[in-house]
């Protein structure tokens, strides 16, 4: 898989192969500048690779137009973001179950499973340490450590099969750090989730299955200047 | 869509503040704009229905449209009387039915005092042929009985509480200065509403005038003269001029022959007009202000759709990582487009039945002193044909503005993607 900015003299990512097991969890390390984002925007379907294939749960992202893989996102992907992964003016609990509302798909899983979205919003935010009264709260009221939980929440609600989490513990102290990491995999664990962990930080690796140095796999001769 | 909706719903709340004065200043522009509108149109209704069924007005020479604004519509004075035996000459034309003098100049409590015949209840027609109707009372008796015998409009009856056998006091003039207090009038009857300046008139006999004038020369009481109302009916009470005189014909086609036989009375020079068309010289000349006055108003509106775009364009630089994270939720380029697009023409919507609310709010307010002020009757009711065309092209504009927001919205969902830029 290739990828060039439209403009760009050289590519960003050239990549010969990377692959994730169904309930894999992989630490992908990479420094800022190293193509991290683009490769995230790539497999979330936002940008589509200038050569070779992307798939996502056996869809192959390149046959589907941009509505599709928008709506496919919303299906099969979690996000978790460094920072400002919340609505601030949105509850809690109404930023977790914005998930469902943008991902029938997602809903259809729950009612499958007989929960419905509040209740479910409900057991995940309780599983994650997160208080009812905590829900209730607009998320600008909350702790970055509390966004985070919330955040993660919303990825893994209605069961994707895919959580990406793009360097989603680096505003936490150290401590917060390893137990939202725990937190993370426990719940991808529990939903059969598979989780691409991206982060700059070595020291968090040693929970993972398997770890991927992002300069090892990709082959693009310029770097990206960040 | 309903996703969008209720984003768009929570996005709003979350910045009430601004969109408040954005909605405000929406609904101000609106509100004009409907105002002057209906204003315009409210008036010419008010002026076409209150000339009907007459053929002819008669007064002295002078311009036309200022003989039709004293006569009929009581705004402005007569700068010259008639004399009564050209009344008599044009009511024995033969091709004329019937005359109707009117003799205005004094006041009470700043309602317009008009001198006429008891064939004025009669005669007289105001929207589609209709006559006035008493609400209580009778016309004046002809001279002597009904000298001081006065029928009010329905509005100063009901601003002043009178009731027939109200005794009144005329002022001279346009009042203020000298008062007919000796020989105060009787209320004998009330006529109903019929939304034409007849509701703020006194309707006393010519007779009438002349006898609170007996002992006054040149505008003024003579000193050392006074003589009671008792004593009045002694003295010849036929006036000797007339402000103004209505002319039915017996035949309509008759009508430009006797207004040129009338224009070219040997005796007074004199002015005969049609009120149809006269009145139609008045929207001709009034017309180009009132094109001016809407014209301002819509670029009243087109400055509140640009307050509108301005404050959702400087809401998007804050708005970018929201953008950001609905596009890692699932939402494309054209959800982030819509909710834009919505939430502006929601906010143009909401400002614009806003502005709906005011002018008729203003109008239920200001109403009756617009009325007793000007002359204007507004009504308060749903939006007329062409204020709809109005605020349809409001709501077209504010859908155009609102692509400017969107348009750049939707440049930054696809440029940004997930990637949160600050």
């Amino acid at each position: 898989m290739r990828f060039c900015w439209p403009g760009a003299m050289a590519e960003t990512l050239n990549i010969e192969r990377f692959e994730l097991a169904e309930g894999e969890r992989v630490f992908l390390r990479g420094a800022s500048g190293s193509g991290k984002s683009t490769l995230l925007s790539l497999i979330g379907g936002v940008l589509q690779p200038s050569a070779g294939r992307i798939s996502v749960g056996g869809q192959a992202l390149d046959v589907l137009g941009a509505a599709a893989r928008d709506c496919f996102r919303a299906d099969h992907i979690g996000f978790v973001f460094q920072l400002f992964n919340l609505l601030p003016w949105l509850s809690a609990r109404d930023n977790i179950l914005l998930a469902c509302r943008f991902s029938p798909a997602r809903r259809a899983r729950l009612s499958q499973m007989g929960v419905l979205p509040q209740a479910e919003a409900e057991r995940l935010a309780a599983r994650l340490g997160l208080t009812p009264a905590l829900l209730e709260r607009p998320a600008a009221a909350l702790s970055v450590g509390q966004q985070q939980r919330v955040a993660a929440a919303r990825a893994l609600i209605g069961a994707p099969g895919l959580i990406v989490a793009d360097e989603p513990t680096s505003a936490l102290d150290a401590e917060l750090q390893a137990r939202f990491v725990d937190l993370l995999m426990d719940e991808c664990a529990a939903a059969g989730a598979a989780l691409l962990f991206v982060s700059h930080d070595a020291r968090l690796a040693e929970h993972f299955d398997r770890v991927v140095e992002l300069a090892d796999i990709n082959q693009a001769t310029v770097r990206e200047v960040a | 869509m309903n996703t969008i909706a209720y984003l768009g719903w929570r996005s709003v709340l979350n910045r009430r503040g601004s969109v408040l004065l954005t909605v405000l200043s929406i609904a101000l522009s609106v509100a004009m704009l409907i105002g002057v509108e209906r204003l315009r149109n409210d008036a010419r209704d008010g002026f076409a229905r209150t000339v009907s069924g007459t053929d002819l007005i008669v007064g002295a020479r002078g311009g036309q449209v200022q003989l039709l604004l004293y006569s009929v519509f009581h705004i402005g004075n007569a700068s010259n009387n008639l004399s009564w035996q050209s009344v008599q000459h044009i009511a024995a034309l033969p091709q004329v039915d019937w005359v109707v003098p009117l003799s205005l100049g004094d006041t009470h409590l700043g309602y317009r005092v008009v001198g006429t015949t008891a064939e004025y209840f009669a005669r007289f027609r105001h929207g589609d042929d209709r006559a006035l109707v008493f609400a209580a009372g009778r016309a004046f008796a002809p001279a002597p009985e009904g000298i001081f015998e006065t029928v009010i409009g329905a509005e100063l009856a009901v601003r002043h509480g009178y009731q027939v056998g109200a005794k009144i006091v005329l002022s001279h003039g346009s009042g203020g200065f000298a008062d007919h207090g000796d020989k105060p009038f009787t209320v004998v009857g009330i006529l109903a509403p019929s939304g034409t300046p007849v509701d703020r008139s006194v309707l006393v006999s010519l007779e009438g005038i002349e006898a609170i004038h007996v002992d006054w020369q040149g505008g003024a009481p003579i000193p050392g003269v006074s003589i009671g109302a008792e004593h009045v009916r002694k003295f010849d009470l036929t006036p000797k001029t007339v402000t103004a005189a209505m002319v039915g014909l017996k035949n309509r086609v008759t009508v430009f022959r006797v207004q040129r036989q009338i224009n070219t009375f040997a005796d007074e020079p004199l002015t005969a007009i049609l009120p149809g068309a006269t009145l139609q010289e008045l929207w001709s000349l009034v017309g180009v202000a009132e094109r001016a006055l809407l014209a301002v108003a819509a670029v009243v509106v087109v400055v509140g759709l640009a307050g509108l775009v301005a404050v959702m364009i400087a809401g998007l630089g804050e708005r970018r990582r929201e953008l950001a994270i609905l596009r890692a939720l699932g939402a494309g380029p054209r959800h982030v487009l819509g909710l834009l697009m919505l939430e502006s023409v929601t906010l143009a919507v909401v400002g614009i039945l806003c502005g709906l609310l005011l002018v008729h709010g203003l109008i239920w307010m200001s109403g009756g002193w617009l009325t007793t002020t000007y002359g204007i009757y507004l009504g308060i009711g749903w939006p007329s044909l062409s204020e709809w065309g109005l605020l349809g092209a409001v709501l077209a504009a504010s859908v155009l503005a609102s692509l400017v927001p969107a348009y750049r919205a939707y440049r930054y969902a696809v440029a940004d993607g997930m990637t949160i830029r600050m």
